[in-house]
């Protein structure tokens, strides 16, 4: 996608700049831009190490499996057809954990081996039953407790309160996740 | 407002209290596994940087040369229509398509109209909340080679949508 989209916002704006005589701008803009990709990168560094860090404790620990109880009646709600298959519930649940958590790189892995299983029980192999769209959507969902990454950008852009969108987050997330559910 | 800025200042240090305190009672090694997690955040700040050199250069060029305001201008008209700031236009296009390219342009926005003003918070707000819907249905179906995926990208999309305008109405409400 990008390999059409970038050299096309390069042509455009570059070509653009030569006619309606916005050179200097042009030229400044270029390598503040590269200085601030520098600039960010740097300070994203530390909060999302830090995070990542915090939500590799959690991980680790049992709260896992306790949330996995607590999550069992709206799996059973989300995924009529999987029944009493104890293996793809706990997949599922761990990858819905995982990406409550923010824990974007371990909610992949875990979400694919739940679209396996669940492929395995799949009728027609070549088109999604129901409960593999639903995982999908949900997936495309980003329910997430804590944003981190936006937290770390807001953070290093020097936000007099980065986490002052949390709550709004929040709210904006249930809207969006409720409105895939009823168009699934 | 005072207790929703409460609720969103105590939920990060609560969250990580109670996991250490969980951490402690379950003797785990915590610090081993907490710098194994910090690796991986180490690796993905290494993976989005040259995204990011990428795309803030050709974001700054539009911006620079003049054709962001040309693009704004000609769609202010439908924006006003459904209410949406359009400086928040291009993040609400690459959202869903790529996630690294939408954190360099939300990131753009956040400094050049203010991380703490209106249209800072918008942003910040619509990035948490959304999905790269595109690379998630992609990856997710190909794994297990699906040639239908149905009504799937339309739900996602309907779904991001939603998510947009009601960051805006939230945050509006909220300021």
């Amino acid at each position: 996608m990008l390999n059409i989209v970038w050299p096309i916002f390069i042509i455009i704006s570059f070509s653009f700049a030569i006619f309606s005589g916005n050179l200097e701008k042009l030229n400044s803009s270029i390598f503040e831009s590269t200085n601030n990709a520098i600039n960010l990168s740097l300070n994203l560094l530390g909060t999302l190490c830090l995070w990542n860090g915090i939500m590799q404790i959690a991980n680790k620990t049992s709260l896992i499996q306790k949330l996995t109880k607590f999550l069992k009646p709206i799996i059973k709600f989300l995924f009529p057809e999987i029944k009493e298959n104890t293996q793809i519930q706990q997949e599922i649940s761990m990858n819905m954990i995982a990406n409550i958590l923010g824990l974007g790189n371990a909610a992949t892995p875990l979400g694919l081996k739940a679209m396996k299983s669940m492929q395995k029980e799949n009728k027609n192999k070549d088109i999604l039953s129901n409960s593999m769209a639903m995982f999908i959507v949900l997936n495309t969902a980003s329910i997430q407790l804590i944003p981190t990454t936006v937290i770390a950008i807001r953070n290093s852009l020097e936000s007099k309160n980065p986490t002052a969108i949390v709550f709004p987050v929040w709210v904006a997330t249930i809207c969006a996740a409720t409105a895939r559910y009823c168009s699934n | 407002m005072q207790l929703v800025n409460f609720i969103s200042n105590l939920a990060m240090p609560l969250i990580i209290l109670c996991i250490v305190i969980y951490g402690v009672m379950e003797k785990n090694k915590m610090f081993d596994n907490f710098l194994e997690g910090a690796k991986e955040g180490l690796e993905m700040t290494l993976s989005i940087f040259p995204t990011l050199v990428g795309l803030f250069v050709a974001i700054g060029a539009l911006r620079s040369s003049g054709v962001l305001d040309i693009i704004i201008h000609f769609l202010t008209p439908i924006l006003n229509i459904i209410q949406f700031p359009s400086e928040l236009m291009p993040l609400a296009m690459l959202r869903p398509i790529s996630g690294s390219s939408s954190i360099a342009v939300a990131t753009d926005i956040m400094k050049n109209y203010g991380v703490d003003s209106p249209i800072g918070i918008m942003a910040s707000t619509i990035m948490g909340s959304t999905e790269t819907t595109l690379y998630t249905i992609a990856i997710y179906s190909s794994c297990i080679k699906i040639k239908k995926t149905r009504f799937v990208l339309v739900a996602a999309l309907i779904g991001d949508f939603v998510g947009m305008i009601a960051s805006v109405v939230v945050c509006r409400i909220m300021s």
